[in-house]
């Protein structure tokens, strides 16, 4: 049994925790909450772009630094914690898993180089307004080799160079087309959103030029729409370890002024109204961790319950955080919910990730038709 | 990142399961509801002392102490195997997982030669006489006075909640020493032979209809000196120390009742396509809940055996498992129920047995939350162990225990 990470993993970790709090501590996600301007934070991106984490999983080949799931497991627990406003996820968990399953060697050959040197942010662009895309709910056309339709929210739309967008072809099949962002055929608009530390944006597309991606493996008459489902089922592993690290950073916070704080002349601490509330979230976070881990080690060696995995991970990673989120508010009390405190930041983290890459209720539906699958 | 064994592991894992191959068909029964108490309980012994031959019963001993000096993991491994077959262990579970381990830790070199072997055989059976009418969370309000007369101790008072003390040879017990001092200071340990005159055995029926626990009544009971385990009115650190034992016993992942892959067949079965059945979809949010509470559990489970696999103990941390399995066993079985309609409550015979009855474990389910540590009990206990929260303020710490309500 080693259901752990490696010692080498481990110092990765550790060392995207020092850079981070060292430069990307809660102040930087509170400057770019503040300044409706601001997408992102662009000089801790270009420092992470540096340091070569722009391409921490791409392979060599492709001028990256090579590393596998585990290690991006790892530091986007930490990219959680510290709430990094980054394109750190747009980049690495949708586009690049996108190109990384799907695209020509050609188009590997052409794109994960940009992305690895950070001369390129990536994002994948899926949601075409309320609800979630379903196989017979797609708007945006790939006709021509050209995109008409309109996306919103897209991460990071304001500051993306290029995208991966859900499309139907000719056919009226799903599939996944390379776009790039600056043409004139792409009319971009800035979102509010309920997380303004990590920015949002539509996507509308008056023919613009477009490249489908062919080559997933997995795939059969219907290789698109699987080839969405695999970047989704990544995606919801490695987003779940943001969700874990942002939980551990509430209760961590939660904890620390439950010790502090006096109220009836002791620690409000000491109250099990308090303690219980904690252990329930401790209990909570741990669960989501292991599941998290399951789905780490799923997507990892390429086993075919990842979709199974990849929907537990992220239930138990959105169940985890929220709740942590709104119980670091409740224990904190009224400071707990000024502008100052910076509870808020984490509670509206916690709610745009539950939704990003589609919530609960639909991912509970994947588990009980994967268990179907397997029993049934 | 890997669920293998490693090759030691590996290997020891088959040798466990070929063993365990050869016991079955004597052995390991599909149920044991049509057998008698006393046959269940000699068949029980008879596989023990088979174990304990093997030196797996106490795998962790060393082979001159009965066990086989195997490592914490070793012994993980084998119960996983044993769980996969439904051996008669249960009568022993207690008797060797806190008042064996206490003996082989407390008593002298003399009374583990005469004790430790025929436990881990199954020949005596011992149980844990803690809890008291009242002493139950709070284990350091026990009232069973022990008086000291010449080379004996003579016993006055009543335990409660103990497993198994009909069928029990000897029992580990905590009494008051000392009323003069304050409650954890006063009180020392002791084995008793249960045979001895003044006791008295009775079993409670429980809410579920299940008797292994009783009561137990002492009057004038003597009890030697050199049964005395630790110094007088040291008693409370005997029983932190029996507790220690418990730690990494209840952790395992398995928990009763209905299983999910069972049950989903069940529910195709009986309530067919379409509404209310396995295609309603508040049905499958229930089964998405079950499964990832249940996932969970089992890989929070194979992290901590990563640990125990590096030669780390688990920590407090591991209270955890507990809470979650005995809450999420309750919800289950009553969403089982819900969705079988009126027929919920009634008992048709269409599942396998009493351990696997989704009825049975609803309402028992009420009782684990309670036995072995309540919720709000290990929920301190991850407050102020796992996360340091201060500890609650204790009003009866510093006052001499005859003075407290």
């Amino acid at each position: 049994m080693n259901f752990d990470f490696s010692d080498d993993q481990k110092s990765l970790q550790d060392e995207t925790h020092r850079f981070l709090r060292d430069r990307c501590d809660l102040s930087v996600a509170r400057i770019v909450l503040d300044d409706q301007q601001q997408a992102y934070s662009e000089s801790v991106w270009q420092e992470m772009v540096e340091l070569g984490w722009a391409g921490i999983a791409i392979p060599e080949q492709y001028g990256g630094i090579g590393l596998g799931y585990l290690e991006l497991c790892v530091m986007a627990e930490e990219m959680g914690r510290f709430l990094a406003p980054v394109p750190f996820s747009s980049t690495l968990y949708l586009f690049c898993e996108a190109l990384l399953n799907g695209a020509s060697e050609t188009l590997k050959q052409e794109i994960l180089p940009q992305v690895a040197t950070g001369k390129l942010v990536g994002t994948m662009a899926f949601a075409e307004g309320f609800g979630f895309p379903g196989r017979d709910r797609i708007g945006v056309r790939f006709e021509g080799g050209k995109l008409y339709g309109d996306k919103w929210p897209v991460a990071d739309a304001m500051i993306a160079d290029a995208a991966v967008v859900l499309a139907v072809n000719e056919d009226n099949e799903p599939c996944l087309c390379l776009l790039d962002l600056d043409q004139e055929a792409v009319h971009r608009r800035q979102l509010e959103s309920v997380d303004p530390s990590r920015g949002q944006g539509g996507l509308e597309f008056f023919g613009a030029e477009a490249e489908s991606l062919t080559a997933f493996e997995g795939g059969s008459d219907n290789s698109g729409w699987q080839l969405f489902q695999r970047v989704l089922n990544s995606a919801a592993v490695l987003f779940a370890f943001e969700q874990i690290g942002g939980a551990d950073a509430c209760l961590a916070a939660a904890t620390e002024f439950a010790r502090e704080r006096y109220a009836f002349g002791r620690p409000v601490g000491s109250f099990q109204a308090i303690k219980h509330k904690l252990a329930d979230v401790y209990v909570g976070n741990q669960l989501a961790r292991s599941n998290a881990y399951y789905g780490a080690w799923a997507l990892a060696t390429g086993a075919e319950e990842l979709p199974l995995a990849a929907s537990v991970a992220r239930v138990s990673a959105i169940q985890a955080y929220e709740y942590a989120a709104s119980e670091n508010i409740q224990v904190h009390g009224g400071m707990g919910f000024t502008w100052e405190a910076d509870c808020h930041l984490y509670l509206r983290r916690s709610r745009s990730l539950a939704l990003l890459i589609g919530s609960s209720g639909l991912w509970k539906k994947q588990v009980t038709r994967e268990l179907e699958r397997k029993f049934v | 990142m890997d669920f293998d064994d490693t090759p030691e592991e590996a290997e020891f894992r088959l040798e466990v399961r070929s063993w365990l191959a050869e016991q079955a068909s004597a052995y390991s029964l599909k149920s044991f509801d049509d057998l008698s108490f006393e046959r269940q309980l000699s068949l029980g012994r008879e596989f023990q002392a088979r174990k304990a031959e093997r030196g797996y019963a106490k795998i962790t001993w060393t082979q001159e102490l009965g066990g086989m000096g195997g490592t914490p993991m070793q012994a993980v491994i084998y119960e996983q195997e044993e769980e996969k077959y439904n051996f008669p262990t249960v009568f022993f579970a207690i008797s060797l997982g806190m008042p064996i381990p206490v003996m082989r830790r407390f008593a002298t070199e003399a009374q583990q030669q005469r004790y430790l072997k025929p436990a881990l055989r199954g020949e005596e059976v011992w149980c844990q006489l803690f809890s008291e009418p009242s002493a139950g969370s709070d284990l350091g309000g026990i009232r069973l006075k022990a008086v000291r007369d010449g080379d004996d101790w003579v016993l006055n008072g009543q335990k409660i909640w103990t497993s198994y003390a009909h069928i029990s040879d000897f029992g580990i017990i905590v009494t008051r020493t000392d009323p003069a001092v304050a409650k954890h200071k006063g009180m020392t340990f002791f084995f008793v032979d249960m045979k001895s005159p003044g006791i008295e055995v009775r079993q409670i029926k429980q809410a579920a209809g299940g008797g292994e626990f009783c009561e137990v009544f002492f009057s004038d009971v003597r009890v030697p000196d050199g049964n005395r385990l630790g110094e007088i009115n040291a008693g409370w650190s005997v029983a932190i120390a029996t507790l220690m034992e418990e730690r990494f016993a209840v952790t395992d992942a398995a928990g009763g009742g209905a299983q999910l892959e069972d049950t989903m067949h069940f529910l195709r079965r009986e309530l067919g396509e379409g509404d209310g059945g396995l295609d309603d979809p508040c049905v499958r949010e229930k089964i998405a809940d079950w499964y990832i509470a249940e996932s969970g559990i089992n890989n929070f489970y194979a992290r901590l055996l990563t640990g125990l696999s590096q030669g780390q103990l688990p920590g407090p941390e591991a209270a955890l498992s507990k809470i979650v399995i005995a809450r999420k066993l309750q919800a289950q079985s009553a969403d089982i129920m819900d969705f079988c309609g009126p027929a919920g409550a009634i008992y048709p015979d269409f599942q396998v047995s009493r351990a696997n009855d989704y009825r049975i474990a609803w309402l028992e389910a009420a009782g684990y939350r309670i036995a072995g540590g309540t919720d709000e009990i290990l929920k301190n206990t991850i407050a102020e162990r796992v996360l340091g929260l201060p500890g609650d303020i204790r009003v009866d710490k510093d006052i001499p225990f005859e003075e407290l309500k």
